[in-house]
């Protein structure tokens, strides 16, 4: 069923991490995205891998969640890993057979690479599944906001996230309700060549590119009704402040940093 | 706040039509020709009418929506033709129309309660304090953290209804508000807007085609064609019988039981439009 | 001879998962051919999931679903061809029209079920003469029309797969009462015309006292009764008591009853109404059932 697929990620829940300030949660994900390219060697990524290891844990996140994250992302790794392992060629040589050529530095880059892309997925999916869709349009709206003097509509852009956040469940909703109109109809959405189930649509999108509108000019006169008249003068009930744990959070993340920049500096020497 | 007795609303011989440019030649469609109405403090009007008489372009003039090509509407001494003071229009006159999905902007409905304050830029401890007695005056406060989408229709329209009332307006217009809603839905939304009334003295302009709603308020105006051709109390309304049949309107059925069998020669009084009065009457003639 | 028959059959939605919820609970029911059926019950108590295993839009959790004596989910190549035997209007149809034309818009139908075109043309004006489209309309976009217009062309549009089984669901929500006696009087008019059986899935107990042969109920999940609306009406107590209402007129005659006035108990409509009231004060007597 269509109706199933959840919107974003977020996955609700009450602990430090979902409570954190979503733009203090934007800079540190920010934070630790540079920590991740700073790291030069296996030991400043290991400091990245606990700090994602860490925070994975105490977001109460399932792992079985985590995992589902990595899936689709898994043919980008397989090609990264072989493309560096065909064409880096330092250290010993493994094997050798006409134009390939595996060494011990193309494997280690390769592993190297391959956990950077876990530990970035990863991170980023620990934003998005602890911070509700909401909430970071309204980080974003705020953390954008300076960009308004180089007219940048930012808040017009964070209104109609908003907007289209409200009404995809009622979209997809609809979308079934025509579906199985058109169904009982007789119309044939499962069988066929590609070409006439594409066809097959048309009764479907037409509908709904029609209530779409309708819809649309119905929200306009609604939110008209009540007063709106852009971002202008406009305030909001909820506002985001930064707490404790939101600088406890900070100085640990800047430790972390600190403390691969440090790992890399002893490596080289 | 003064509440002093007097006209809230005031339409002044107004015209409206709507121009369909699609067509060649343009048609021009009279909507409302020449109406006048006057909506005092407090009172419970229900505007009935079948679809296409003009009953929701009046309700979008009310606000400033639609505004008149002839005559005007003045809200509490504001004139909707006076740019300058739309905002206090809107914020005078809430509207809450007929599909409840449509008019929800948030995705938390305590956002959406918020949506109106916000836009008026009210300070935000101020917005959280009367969103939070809205919720409640509209019994929808354990709710303020669902998701709209998934609330019922008559707890989206009360969302609705509760998104209007936290701007502490003096007038509520609804446009069909039940029409999308099961009995149920119908029910909570009623017993809601008569609240409003009775205990905030809100002015309630209800438009519908339920008979049963408008026999709850206490006058009905009743518009065809673009004019206004009843505006009495409900008794006196619906005693009209053959009236309000030719133009594409029902009536309770007590009140068609009683006005058939007056037809039949029965001698049963013509202002019988509930139940109770029904019963009483039949007994009368009965235990006879 | 039953056009519709279901051996205990139940729906559930997510099973296995915390939101599970058994919306059809061990239904039987036996529907015979040329009936008007109304089917009511309040939001959730399973009428709408119900309606959609009739057609084969859903595949009942348990039991069996048989149309016309032929099991619904035996052979899947056969589905398609029951289900153009059971025609299912949803509610808000209008909002299903896609087509340039109204023509073409009615057409769609009969096209998916393979027939040809001069068939499909008698079938077109057929059913727009029975819903009261003109023949200058046809030519129209649906688009242009008013809301009732468009709802009729809806229900034509199902209707002109002349299926053996008409089911429509909630077709009055939303018109005024000009709009749904007119939908109430063309649905009647295509029974009695057609012979056809059809299901009215409704809220108003006064439309499906004005039309219906049999009242199916149904109170969470389950079967409440299925019955003709003399004895469906005669249990007006029980229907008030799972929250559904009666129509005004048969609480009028409940309420006169229990003050001591000997009145038949089946009295749901207007006419019935005014026929037993007559002869009651013109004979000054009690009124014969």
């Amino acid at each position: 069923m269509i109706k199933d697929i959840t919107i974003g990620q977020y996955f609700p829940g009450k602990s430090v991490i979902h409570r954190l300030d979503p733009r203090m949660k934007l800079l540190l994900t920010t934070l630790y995205i540079v920590m991740l390219f700073v790291a030069d060697g296996f030991l400043g990524l290991a400091a990245g891998f606990i700090f994602l290891l860490f925070a994975f844990f105490i977001s109460r996140i399932p792992l079985t969640l985590m995992i589902k994250s990595i899936k689709p992302i898994i043919p980008i790794m397989i090609f990264t890993g072989i493309l560096n392992i065909l064409f880096i060629d330092t250290g010993t040589v493994l094997f050798e057979w006409w134009a390939v050529k595996i060494t011990t530095g193309g494997l280690k880059t390769s592993a190297f690479m391959i956990i950077r892309i876990i530990c970035l997925i990863c991170g980023t999916s620990l934003l998005t599944y602890t911070t509700s869709p909401i909430m970071l349009t309204d980080a974003i709206e705020r953390v954008l906001s300076p960009l308004k003097k180089i007219k940048l509509p930012v808040h017009e852009l964070a209104m109609m996230m908003t907007i289209a956040l409200r009404f995809i469940p009622t979209l997809i909703e609809e979308t079934d309700k025509i579906m199985s109109a058109q169904k009982a109809r007789g119309a044939d959405f499962e069988t066929g060549s590609l070409i006439n189930r594409a066809k097959a649509l048309v009764p479907v999108l037409i509908p709904l590119f029609v209530s779409a509108f309708r819809r649309a000019e119905e929200l306009a006169l609604a939110m008209e009704c009540r007063c709106y008249h852009g971002g202008e003068g406009r305030t909001r009930m909820k506002q985001l402040s930064l707490g404790v744990n939101d600088y406890a959070a900070l100085g640990i993340t800047v430790a972390f940093l600190v403390l691969v920049i440090v790992v890399n500096i002893f490596t080289v020497i | 706040m003064e509440s002093n007795a007097g006209r809230i609303i005031e339409i002044k011989n107004v015209s409206f039509s709507y121009v369909n440019e699609v067509a060649e030649p343009p048609v021009k469609t009279q909507v409302i020709s020449n109406l006048s109405l006057d909506i005092n403090r407090g009172e419970f009007v229900a505007v009935l009418g079948h679809n296409g008489s003009g009953k929701s372009t009046l309700a979008k003039m009310i606000n400033g929506i639609n505004l008149p090509e002839n005559g005007d509407v003045v809200v509490d001494g504001m004139n909707t033709k006076d740019e300058s003071r739309l905002l206090d229009i809107r914020q005078t006159v809430g509207m809450v129309f007929q599909n409840p999905d449509n008019q929800i902007v948030a995705t938390i409905v305590e956002e959406d309660v918020a949506f109106a304050l916000e836009n008026m830029g009210v300070e935000p401890k101020e917005i959280r304090r009367r969103v939070d007695e809205a919720l409640k005056t509209v019994g929808m406060y354990e709710y303020r953290e669902h998701a709209p989408h998934k609330l019922s229709g008559g707890q989206k329209q009360r969302i609705a209804i509760a998104g209007v009332i936290a701007m502490n307006p003096e007038c509520i217009v609804l446009d069909e508000p039940t029409a999308m809603l099961d009995p149920n839905g119908r029910q909570e939304v009623m017993k809601t807007i008569k609240r409003l009334n009775e205990e905030q003295n809100i002015t309630i302009v209800l438009i519908t085609h339920y008979m049963d709603e408008a026999a709850q308020a206490k006058r009905v105006v009743v518009v065809d064609d673009g004019k206004i051709i009843i505006d009495d109390v409900p008794k006196k309304v619906f005693s009209q019988v053959e009236l309000l049949k030719s133009r594409g309107l029902d009536v309770p059925q007590v009140t068609e039981l009683a006005y058939r069998l007056r037809q039949d020669g029965i001698d049963i009084g013509s202002e019988i439009i509930n139940e109770d009065e029904c019963v009483s009457a039949l007994l009368g003639l009965l235990k006879k | 001879m039953s056009v519709i028959k279901t051996e205990n059959i139940s729906y559930i939605y997510s099973d296995g998962t915390p939101f599970r919820k058994v919306a059809v609970d061990n239904v039987n029911i036996e529907i015979n051919e040329g009936e008007l059926v109304g089917v009511i019950g309040h939001t959730g108590s399973g009428k709408s999931t119900l309606i959609q295993h009739f057609n084969g839009l859903l595949k009942p959790s348990e039991g069996k679903v048989f149309i016309d004596s032929e099991e619904l989910w035996a052979d899947k190549s056969r589905l398609k061809a029951i289900r153009c035997k059971v025609g299912l209007v949803f509610q808000y149809p209008e909002y299903q029209l896609f087509e340039e034309t109204v023509y073409k818009d009615i057409a769609f139908g009969p096209k998916n079920m393979g027939l040809d075109d001069a068939e499909i043309d008698k079938r077109i004006r057929d059913t727009a003469r029975l819903v009261g489209i003109s023949e200058e309309m046809l030519g129209k976009s649906p688009f242009e029309l008013s809301g009732g217009q468009k709802r009729r062309v809806a229900i034509a549009g199902v209707m002109a797969m002349e299926p053996k089984v008409l089911i429509l669901d909630e077709p009055t929500a939303g018109l005024d009462p000009k709009g749904r006696n007119q939908i109430l009087s063309l649905i009647k008019e295509y029974h009695e015309e057609k012979g056809n059986t059809v299901l009215l899935v409704s809220h108003s107990m006064e439309d499906v006292a004005k039309v219906a042969t049999k009242i199916l109920v149904m109170n969470s999940g389950r079967l409440f009764c299925y019955d003709t609306p003399d004895e469906v009406f005669r249990r007006a107590k029980e229907l008030e008591e799972i929250g559904l209402a009666v129509p005004q007129i048969t609480r009028v005659f409940n309420r006169l009853k229990a003050e001591g006035i000997s009145v038949p108990d089946n009295v749901y409509t207007v006419d019935r109404a005014e026929e037993v009231l007559l002869s009651m004060l013109k004979q000054g007597g009690e009124a014969d059932d």
